[in-house]
């Protein structure tokens, strides 16, 4: 590639990055009234979405072979143990994150 | 602006660092990795500096360094980084409420509205006496250097850095299950939770890593669409953008 060629790609990337991410400001103006079913949706698909991200970064995880996927499962039960015994957001993801670090680095 | 523009912008500042701490840890470790990856594939630090400001997308910029090193292609590119991406849609739908009013903040949080920004602004409850738009403003901002400034690094030190941090990148699940929970114990009921539990586990294990997400969309969408009467008759919906409306104006 070419640096002019270089460039193109990672504008290209750019801009599809921010269409994706503009496109439902543009369509639904603030001038006017969100439909409703816009409305619903906003509403319905944040928690739909939270599970999907989570499934999203452990998409990797092999639980046919490796250590099956045990040391995230501990880490994951850890991370909501502590969070509804503390109900605040940075102990369980600190508790979780180093629950996981100290089982793959040192028991699996 | 005036003293007690500052004042605003400071107090905004204060509340919202503490939030993004997680952030800091997640960002810096990843956009480490990023600028270390670009940098043993060849490319100088200023590739990860210039893709990590205008692009601000972790997973395409990895993809994109396969895409320098391969024969150009603006359409595949395009096409490609519309599917890695599309996901974003969804936060500017569920978004468009609390991201009204806010003059030229807006653009800038449309911009910089990736995957963990998204979900603090969703989920945080605005502190009293803050302004709305200086608070997700500086979420917004302070996500983005983290991963500019690292990933900047990262392509500055190369193949020096020596990771003593194996299993860190797991503080982007912690934060994703947090913010989950958070949702989980506002609402009543829980079917959207699990329709996105089950659509997201059940295309996975269909499709494979590298093209779930896509199916898990259009499934979520037809799943909430389909059962739309259903769900918002048992409340299962949380009241979230509907208090904070109040709560924020």
């Amino acid at each position: 590639m070419t640096l002019t060629e270089e460039i193109i790609t990672i504008a290209i990337c750019a801009l599809a990055t921010m269409s994706t991410r503009f496109f439902p400001f543009l369509i639904f103006s603030e001038k006017r009234a969100t439909p409703k079913y816009i409305s619903y949706l906003g509403k319905a698909l944040p928690a739909a979405i939270f599970a999907m991200l989570i499934v999203y970064t452990l998409r990797n995880v092999d639980i046919f072979g490796g250590s099956y996927g045990i040391a995230e499962l501990l880490a994951i039960i850890v991370t909501c143990l502590l969070y509804f015994w503390k109900r605040q957001m940075l102990l369980p993801i600190a508790g979780g994150t180093i629950t996981y670090m100290l089982l793959i680095q040192q028991v699996f | 602006m005036t003293k007690l523009g500052r004042g605003v912008r400071s107090r905004a500042f204060l509340a919202a660092f503490p939030h993004t701490i997680p952030i800091l840890a997640g960002f810096g470790f990843l956009g480490l990795a990023y600028g270390v990856y670009m940098n043993v594939s060849g490319f100088s630090f200023w590739y990860p500096m210039l893709t990590s400001l205008v692009v601000f997308g972790g997973s395409l910029e990895f993809v994109i360094v396969t895409m320098l090193l391969s024969p150009f292609a603006p359409l595949a590119t395009l096409l490609l980084a519309l599917m890695i991406q599309a996901r974003h849609i969804f936060y500017g739908i569920a978004m468009l409420e609390k991201y009204k009013n806010l003059g030229w903040k807006r653009f800038y949080l449309y911009f910089s509205l990736c995957d963990e920004t998204f979900s603090l602004n969703y989920t945080l409850e605005l502190p009293p006496g803050i302004d709305r738009g200086w608070f997700y403003f500086f979420i917004s901002f302070l996500n983005h250097m983290y991963w500019f400034i690292s990933s900047t690094i990262g392509g500055l030190l190369g193949s020096l850095m020596k990771f003593n941090t194996r299993g860190l990148e797991f503080v982007m699940t912690a934060l994703f299950i947090v913010i989950f929970l958070e949702q989980w114990s506002k609402e009543e009921k829980h079917y959207t939770a699990l329709i996105g539990i089950l659509a997201s586990i059940g295309c996975l294990a269909l499709f494979g890593p590298e093209t779930f997400l896509l199916p898990t969309m259009g499934v979520i969408l037809l799943l909430l669409m389909l059962f739309r009467k259903p769900i918002e008759k048992a409340g299962g919906l949380t009241a979230t953008a509907d208090e904070s409306r109040v709560d924020l104006s």
